[in-house]
């Protein structure tokens, strides 16, 4: 394993990150749109809050495809042609959501529901596929020697990848709740940060339970004992500051905090996945693995040359755009709604 | 691997193919109207603040409106195109990868970040931030298109002629990023495509305000002089990219002559070669079995086509056939090959094609004589109106030709002269998982496009006047008013 490809694994798995920091509450907004609101005024309300910039996040998911294609063209094969299904329903997902914020705002206000109902269904099929996808993926998949997957059905939906799928859909409706309280003025405001109060405490059971699944189900413990343990518990950690930052009303805080979680879930992730990137349950020589799924050293020198000059300045005009964006959304006042 | 549906036979290459000419066709309805449409915009934004009359602010609002419905079909439906090739070609992103991805992830860093963030920028901060500031958001979203077809297309090229790579480890490894950039083919492909992009844009704002000239007999002069002012420039973008676009498309063809000869040839309806005078089949069939065409001729005219010179022979297909089964076998991969591509789609494409670029020049040229300012008849004349209206459907149509040709061209190739399509697919990835997502995205585009014609067709009843004071009345529910900023 050289260097790069070391930087590029880390850099794939920080893509990701970015994608479930700042999708992860687009994804919540998009669920709370239609367990949150209580009339067509609160909506409008918080889907407002990521109008100009939920785009700008699902980048990071296509940066982060990618990347993956560019870095790791044998990963990228085997895990997008081995969760063909998973993955056409995670477009699917983005598909209906994606399209339904432009439709939503142009359509007759009698077809609006509709579109909320999409924005809904779209947000947590994605993410409860996303997190079935990546739990499934690190308990090891059927990858025969040509590195192709033929997988059944519980390969890819078994209680450990179930567990992880709802445990992520519930963590990104939380990352949504702290994002809606720090966007809104009013009631919606309040009302997120009571969801979320009491929305916690289940998720702690899900963490729980997800953490003994992964103990027993993949091989986590045995390989990276230390980074496990240490990732596990800021997963748990973080969740507990979001917490408790939801009740001393510390919003940045708490947005922070499940933000942190989130990307805490990816670190063990990868941390676990090292040095392999895709784990072969037929046996362990058909493990894809960092070294021989990698580019060659030329493209990887080429993109770490465009990513050093590009990701800044994406970075640097994205803050800006959230700094423009920064004010809380209020509720239209009465009479003024159409 | 092949499986029966019901007496049908169907193969994972088959069901792949067809799954990936309809996602990108459909991608590609979007990709060029968004492209074409905010530089359009672009343009109208900046004479408002150039000028500083409200009517321009008004004309860029309205038409920034259709962009953004545009837009956000293109941007849903790219994700499945990012996705595809790990999905169901799997064996090809094993071997291009080290090639493929690079420019991928850069169209990705440079250009939909920017394209994404600005265009939210430029949604929401109409009054709230500089004139000049705004201006500024709507030509970043025009960088950042035009870079996007830039990257996508460097990949495109590689596969029509590969360029600075080596074989090894089994796959294409790239040795030089910059001959990915100088490619000769990229220059072309670019040019074509960027501009045919634009030619999109002002063909489909011209026709659309034909539409609402037509439509609305009880204009007020506000409304009236908006969409005069649409058509007008409209017509001289239509103008000044259709020539481009027929300069551009000249140069690749000739281009093609000798890098893709099938190509050339199946366009032409060239069975076999030439004599030193080659005649230009205008209208012609061709028997898929003996790959025999026949057509009404007219003398001399490929030669000057193609050479610019009256003399000049064209190789036909048949002999370039036997010339490429001599360079790469007949068998590869144990599958027999050869190396004819689909005549009648080509030919009738490629028709298509040149008929409506010129249809577009000529019209735009007897638009612009009949809004001139001295002599303003052309919107009396309803029938010519009615040409420019329907008109706004035909980029769809040439787009598509376009790239049936480029890419239907390439057979048997995804590489041209390394890899073959049989080679790409995906190996492991079922029939049945196959025909489940056609069916769905079917099913899905279908849905699409028609809530897409819906909303376009609701909003346009609608006039940038009063669609203007709507906006500015509501201020009051818009969330980053009020010195929000």
């Amino acid at each position: 394993m050289s260097f790069l490809q070391i930087l590029w694994f880390i850099l794939i798995g920080v893509l990701f990150s970015g994608f479930f920091f700042l999708d992860g509450f687009d994804f919540g907004v998009g669920m709370a749109v239609k367990t949150l609101a209580h009339n067509e005024a609160e909506r409008d309300q918080i889907v407002k809050t990521i109008g100009p910039v939920w785009d700008g996040n699902e980048v990071w998911l296509v940066t982060a495809g990618g990347a993956m294609f560019a870095s790791f063209p044998y990963w990228y094969a085997t895990l997008f042609s081995g969760y063909y299904l998973i993955l056409l329903l995670i477009l699917v997902g983005l598909i209906i959501r994606g399209v339904s914020f432009e439709f939503r705002a142009k359509c007759t206000p009698y077809q609006k529901p509709i579109w909320d109902t999409t924005m809904a269904i779209g947000s947590v099929m994605a993410t409860f596929l996303f997190g079935v996808m990546f739990i499934s993926m690190i308990k090891g998949m059927p990858i025969d020697a040509r590195g192709n997957i033929s997988a059944t059905f519980f390969d890819y939906f078994n209680w450990f990848s179930i567990v992880g799928g709802i445990a992520l859909t519930l963590l990104c409706y939380l990352h949504g709740l702290n994002y809606i309280t720090i966007k809104t003025k009013g009631v919606i405001s309040a009302r997120a940060q009571n969801y979320a109060h009491a929305l916690y405490w289940v998720l702690y059971v899900g963490e729980v339970i997800f953490a003994l699944l992964l103990i027993f189900q993949t091989d986590f413990l045995r390989v990276h004992p230390i980074a496990t343990w240490v990732c596990l518990i800021l997963i748990v950690g973080f969740s507990v500051a979001a917490h408790v930052a939801t009740f001393t009303n510390k919003q940045g805080m708490a947005l922070t905090c499940s933000g942190l979680t989130l990307i805490s879930l990816v670190a063990l992730i990868f941390c676990g996945l090292f040095p392999r990137v895709m784990i072969s349950s037929i046996s362990s020589k058909y493990d894809l693995l960092i070294h021989s799924a990698s580019s060659s050293n030329y493209t990887l020198v080429v993109m770490t040359i465009a990513t050093c000059i590009l990701v800044p300045c994406v970075l640097a005009y994205t803050i800006w755009a959230y700094w423009i964006f920064r004010k809380r959304i209020s509720m239209p006042r009465i009479g003024e709604v159409k | 691997m092949q499986s029966e549906y019901g007496g049908v036979k169907m193969n994972i290459v088959s069901l792949a193919r067809f799954q990936f000419a309809m996602t990108t066709i459909f991608h590609f309805f979007f990709v060029p109207f968004s492209i074409g449409t905010i530089f359009v915009v672009a343009i109208m934004e900046s004479m408002y603040v150039h000028t500083g009359k409200a009517e321009y602010k008004k004309m860029t609002k309205f038409w920034g409106n259709v962009f953004l419905l545009s837009f956000a079909v293109g941007i849903v439906t790219g994700l499945i195109q990012e996705f595809q090739f790990g999905m169901n070609w799997s064996d090809y992103s094993r071997f291009m990868g080290d090639i493929f991805g690079a420019p991928l992830a850069f169209e990705a860093l440079l250009s939909f970040f920017i394209e994404s963030t600005f265009i939210g920028l430029w949604m929401f901060t109409w009054n709230k931030v500089g004139k000049k500031l705004h201006l500024a958001f709507a030509w970043l979203v025009v960088f950042g298109t035009l870079t996007s077809a830039l990257w996508i297309l460097t990949a495109n090229a590689f596969m029509q002629h590969p360029v600075g790579f080596v074989l090894r480890n089994g796959r294409a490894e790239m040795a030089n990023f910059w001959a990915l950039l100088r490619n000769p083919q990229l220059f072309y492909e670019y040019g074509h495509v960027v501009i045919g992009a634009l030619l999109t844009g002002a063909t489909i704002l011209t026709g659309l305000a034909a539409f609402q000239l037509l439509k609305k007999r009880k204009l007020s002069d506000v409304n009236k002089k908006i969409y005069h002012k649409t058509m007008r420039l409209g017509m001289v973008l239509m103008l000044i990219f259709s020539l481009g676009e027929i300069c551009f498309g000249d140069l690749q063809m000739r281009y093609i002559i000798n890098e893709q000869p099938m190509k050339f040839a199946a366009a032409e309806g060239v069975t076999h070669t030439t004599g030193e005078r080659a005649p230009w089949m205008i209208v012609g069939y061709s028997d898929p079995k003996t790959h025999e065409v026949k057509g009404i001729d007219i003398p001399d005219v490929l030669s000057i086509l193609a050479y610019h010179k009256t003399t000049g022979s064209v190789k036909g297909m048949k002999e370039v056939n036997q010339e490429l089964e001599k360079k790469y076998g007949t068998h590869i991969d144990g599958r027999k090959m050869n190396y004819y591509v689909p005549v009648n789609t080509l030919f009738w494409s490629f028709r298509v094609m040149c008929g409506f670029a010129a249809l577009l020049f000529l019209m735009s040229i007897v638009g612009l004589i009949m809004t001139r300012k001295k002599k303003e008849t052309l919107y009396q004349h309803r029938w010519l109106m009615w040409i420019f209206a329907i008109l706004t459907f035909s980029p769809f149509v040439v787009n598509t030709a376009g790239w049936l040709i480029t890419e239907r061209g390439r057979d048997p190739w995804t590489v041209y002269g390394l890899f073959t399509i049989a080679q790409s697919v995906s190996p492991k990835v079922s029939v049945a998982s196959l025909l489940t997502s056609n069916i769905i995205y079917f099913c899905l585009f279908t849905i699409l496009a028609i809530v897409m014609i819906a909303l376009v067709v609701r909003f346009l009843h609608n006039d940038p006047d009063e669609y203007d004071k709507a906006q500015e009345a509501s201020k009051v529910v818009d969330p980053f008013s009020k010195g929000a900023i």
